[in-house]
């Protein structure tokens, strides 16, 4: 087992440092004058060069990425170009805030979607399934930014129940988690559904219906883990969603997370504090994907005799 | 619920089953009738499609509804009423969600009753047990449902049961997918056979094994029957294990019984052509040079009723009146009977069908 | 030569005749979808959205309607004469939201497509080879799919640059690596069929092979996929434009409507819920015709 996390985690190398690579080349497709921009109109040709030399602009691209890679490697990700901070401290100041809120919505949808699916499997085609699977399929098809606004337009505005932005108070989080986790509740739920549907026909659930077995022991002992295992795989792509639609929800709820700092960088074209939130999302989403495979150890004997 | 002791372990009359889409209906059994006495078993013959999983399973209620409806007959265990169909059991629509009954067992008593009084074991042993539970678990299971058990009493007697039928009782810690076929079947066996069921309805179990292991796994069933006096509907269509195992034997053709009697009767008097029909298509012992004669054609289509004998069609000896109106039954002994136009009460104990 | 060509030729003919399973099913699959009264509904919608959008110059002149502005008919609610009301320069909602779906379906549609064939010829040629290329392949989509899908289109606008051309670059870049994975496993899952082995066996070109023998019968998930990317990429476009990376105003994509309105929400809050439902009914009516065609495409349903 801990063979298997140590193998899983040295594949994750070479992906991150892929990832590294991709987006630091194309964040360097960008037209313009980084020194310059800094610098501003009335710059003078030599001082912009005095400054690029200063920050390695100057050196190939190649040499670039590999100072920004040693860098990384000691836990530094650069110095943001406007306002000339560490990024390192800049993103941990705010990664907090998205751990919270993502956590919150990810925990609160998945408490939600899984007795949502599974009841909407066992009563399929009555009305419960009908219900449940409308109310999924109108969450799936929500976006994110969509329903964010319209939260703030009922609960905010018009009711005053909630703050319209801001992390200030202990309340804040309730409309940007809810309207993060909705459509992950629903496309958990409707992947939840259609896996218990299809484990419910297998041969061995007749065959502890044969057994005796009622049918609550039956859907929770027998049928709930086989048919966790495509639902499992769900959730941590959805995860993966939400940190890309955490973005999104923070930057409408103005929540001070890594995903709003990362828009604002994209406006100020500070290239290191985008990259460092980009590096920082993709290995959480990295370390998901890999509690997602070990869960499906947990899981299933069959996958357990293959870590071995 | 009342109970007469009639003798019979089970006992079915006049059944159909059928399934209802919106395309079309599956006429699957079609006025079935089948009788076990205590402590015999019984082989129910017939080729795929025959309608034999379904009789298996509306023996416990578990045909699915929907799409599945009984629309007529009753079934007793031990003179229990399973399930008695109501008289506008056939009316259902195709929307049904439930079956309409006139009397039968509510939901608890049917739990109680699978896996006590009747238990099963299915076709393929790959597929029905469970994956992500270890063998003991599955066994242990029972166990705590009927008999009442602590975890641990019916895992320590899980385990002595899988010693019984032949695999060392801490390997009851692995996992379905760790074992073999056949040792897979000797789980579902020992899972089936547990609580000393009066009636074991085994569904071709030995079908998905090697040669060499149906030998052993029947040897281990008809061992473990013996000692509980076990009644037993043996589903198969392999006349070889009939033949070993079965006191009686019922033909099921098209879902119905044309010719039943007991293992002599129908091996050495037969009488309906199917039955032949079955018997020429075996590789023979003492002669095998003959070529095999297999019966010509296929089963009818199931979704279509015709409104003669449903063999007709594929019948050596059919004539006109077969595929007109259904044939009625006819007996030759007490227990020997036959549903043929071939026969009336004159000719039945006379040689009809030509031989060889 | 010459005669070995034609050998060949004539053998590909009998192939055809004798061993695949050709895609006879079409019709068969299409009724069944037609039993499915949800998949219907979202089918009649888009043909009905499509049609609005081929024909939005016909319905609403463009350069009067949606760009002209009339200050003195700013931020009317819906009313007769304009039945989506007027934006903050008074032009007319409706209008706008008819041009917008436009410009949403096309990035859409072409995003998808563009990603379809990158993504889909990659993937086939991975299934196909195995082996080393397989596994440069592979290893670069794990990197971009390392990346959540969202994240990576913004890094690419962003280096980009906003503009209408980048958004489809950037989305279809995002979903190439999908692409590539399913149709490869489905490739995987054919590639040793006899009929396959058979195309082989007699001598059928291996480009010919993937395009001729293999790709027609992995259809039914790329096609379900298809569909349904279509909607994420349609969700995802109004995203990055309301981020301010996508279509930039004056022109009315649903996402930039909806992100303009958002400064009017307190007193006109039609103008960000209009574009909001439209967005929503158009990717509702890609999911339940996806799902209608994952269903109708399920063997084991018949």
């Amino acid at each position: 087992m801990l063979r298997y996390i140590g193998k899983r985690i040295l594949y994750m190398i070479p992906v991150l440092l892929g990832v590294t690579l991709l987006v630091f080349f194309i964040m360097h497709l960008a037209p313009g004058n980084v020194a310059a921009m800094i610098l501003g109109e009335n710059a003078t040709a030599e001082q912009i060069a005095e400054l690029e030399h200063e920050m390695g602009l100057d050196r190939p691209l190649l040499a670039q990425y590999a100072a920004y890679l040693g860098g990384l490697l000691r836990g530094d990700l650069g110095t943001s170009y406007t306002s000339g901070e560490s990024v390192t401290a800049k993103i941990m100041a705010c990664f907090p805030y998205t751990v919270r809120l993502a956590l919150v919505a990810a925990v609160v949808s998945v408490l939600l979607a899984l007795p949502l699916g599974i009841l909407a499997a066992v009563k399929q085609n009555t009305w419960v399934d009908n219900v449940s699977m409308v109310i999924s399929l109108i969450g799936v098809s929500m976006p994110i930014f969509w329903l964010a606004v319209m939260l703030i337009l009922l609960f905010s505005l018009k009711l005053g129940w909630f703050p319209v932005y801001g992390a200030k108070s202990w309340n804040s989080i309730v409309l940007p988690a809810i309207s993060l986790g909705f459509m992950n509740m629903a496309s958990i739920a409707r992947t939840t559904r259609s896996s218990m549907v299809e484990t419910l026909r297998q041969d061995y659930i007749r065959t502890a219906y044969a057994k005796g077995l009622s049918k609550g022991a039956i859907v929770i002992r027998h049928a709930f883990r086989n048919g966790m295992l495509p639902t499992i795989t769900v959730i941590g792509l959805e995860i993966g969603q939400m940190l890309g639609g955490a973005v999104l929800t923070e930057t409408v709820f103005a929540w001070p997370g890594v995903g709003r700092m990362m828009i604002q960088a994209i406006n100020g074209r500070d290239t290191p504090t985008v990259m460092g939130c980009i590096v920082l999302l993709t290995v959480c989403f990295s370390f998901v994907n890999l509690i997602v495979d070990l869960l499906y150890g947990v899981v299933d004997p069959r996958v357990r005799t293959m870590y071995r | 619920m009342e109970r007469k002791e009639t003798g019979y372990a089970l006992e079915i009359k006049n059944l159909s089953v059928e399934f209802r889409t919106r395309e079309r209906t599956v006429y699957a059994v079609n006025g079935l009738d089948l009788k076990i006495k205590k402590g015999q078993t019984l082989g129910l013959v017939g080729e795929t499609g025959a309608g034999k999983t379904t009789t298996a399973l509306a023996i416990l209620n578990l045909v699915q509804t929907p799409p599945g409806v009984i629309t007529s007959g009753s079934i007793h265990l031990n003179g229990e009423c399973v399930l008695q169909a109501a008289p506008d059991a056939a009316k259902t629509g195709p929307k049904h969600k439930k079956q309409r009954l006139q009397k039968g067992m509510n939901e608890r008593e049917l739990q109680s009753m699978r896996g006590r009084a009747a238990s099963m074991i299915f076709q393929d042993p790959m597929t029905s047990l469970n994956p992500v539970l270890t063998v003991e678990r599955q066994i242990a299971e029972v166990l705590e449902k009927h008999e009442g058990l602590k975890k641990d009493q019916a895992l320590a007697r899980a385990r002595e049961m899988l010693e019984l039928v032949g695999i060392p009782g801490d390997r009851g810690r692995e996992y379905p997918h760790q074992f073999s076929g056949g040792m897979k079947q000797r789980v579902v066996i020992a899972m089936a056979l547990i609580c000393n069921p009066e009636l074991l309805i085994a569904d071709e179990p030995t079908t998905a094994l090697d040669v060499t292991i149906q030998a052993q796994v029947l040897d281990m069933m008809q061992k473990l029957k013996r000692q509980n006096g076990t009644s037993m509907l043996m589903i198969t269509h392999d006349l070889g294990i009939v033949a070993e195992v079965c006191d009686c034997v019922s033909v099921i053709y098209a879902g119905r019984i044309v010719e039943h009697g007991t293992l002599e009767d129908v091996f050495d008097h037969t009488l309906h052509p199917y039955t032949a029909g079955l018997f020429n298509s075996l590789p023979s012992m003492e002669d095998r040079r003959t070529r095999l004669r297999p019966i010509p054609g296929l089963m009818p289509d199931p979704s279509r009723r015709a409104p003669g004998c449903a063999f007709a069609g594929r019948c050596e000896y059919a004539a006109e009146r077969c595929f007109k109106e259904p044939p009625g039954t006819v007996c030759r002994t007490g227990e020997h009977m036959v549903a043929c136009h071939l026969y009336n009460r004159d000719n039945i104990g006379k040689e009809v069908l030509r031989h060889g | 030569m010459e005669v070995g060509k034609r050998n060949n030729k004539q053998r590909e003919e009998e192939l055809d005749f004798a061993s695949i399973p050709k895609n006879s099913g079409f019709k068969e699959t299409f009724f069944r979808l037609c039993r499915n009264k949800a998949a219907v509904a979202g089918m009649v919608f888009l043909v009905l959205l499509i049609l609005i959008s081929v024909f939005a110059d016909v319905l609403f002149d463009y350069q009067t309607t949606c760009v002209d502005q009339t200050i003195s008919q700013r931020l009317q609610w819906p009313s007769a004469e304009h039945w989506f009301g007027t934006d903050e320069f008074g032009r007319d909602l409706l209008a706008r939201v008819v041009h917008g779906s436009r410009i949403s379906l096309s990035i859409g549609v072409a995003a998808v497509a563009f990603g379809l064939l990158v993504g889909g010829i990659l993937g086939a040629v991975a299934g196909f080879f195995g082996g080393m290329v397989d596994n440069v392949i592979m290893r670069a989509c794990d990197v971009f799919l390392a990346v959540p899908m969202m994240l990576m289109a913004i890094v690419i606008v962003a280096a980009l640059g906003a503009s209408i051309t980048n958004l489809v670059v950037a989305l279809a870049i995002s979903s190439v690596p999908t692409f590539a994975r399913i149709v490869r496993s489905a490739v995987l899952g054919v590639r040793d069929m006899e009929y396959v082995e058979a195309a082989r066996a007699v001598g059928v070109k291996t480009g010919r092979t993937i395009a001729r023998y293999i790709l027609p019968n992995c259809m039914g998930p790329i096609i379900v996929q298809t569909t349904l990317r279509i909607a994420a990429t349609i969700s995802n476009t109004a995203a990055l434009s309301f981020l301010g990376l996508g279509v930039k105003p004056p022109q009315p994509e649903w996402g930039a409507l909806l992100s303009s309105g958002r400064e009017f929400i307190r007193d006109s809050a039609y103008l960000a819920c209009i574009p909001g439902v439209c967005i929503m009914l158009t990717i509702l009516a890609l999911n339940l015709l996806g799902d209608g065609l994952r269903d109708a495409l399920d063997p084991r349903l018949k």
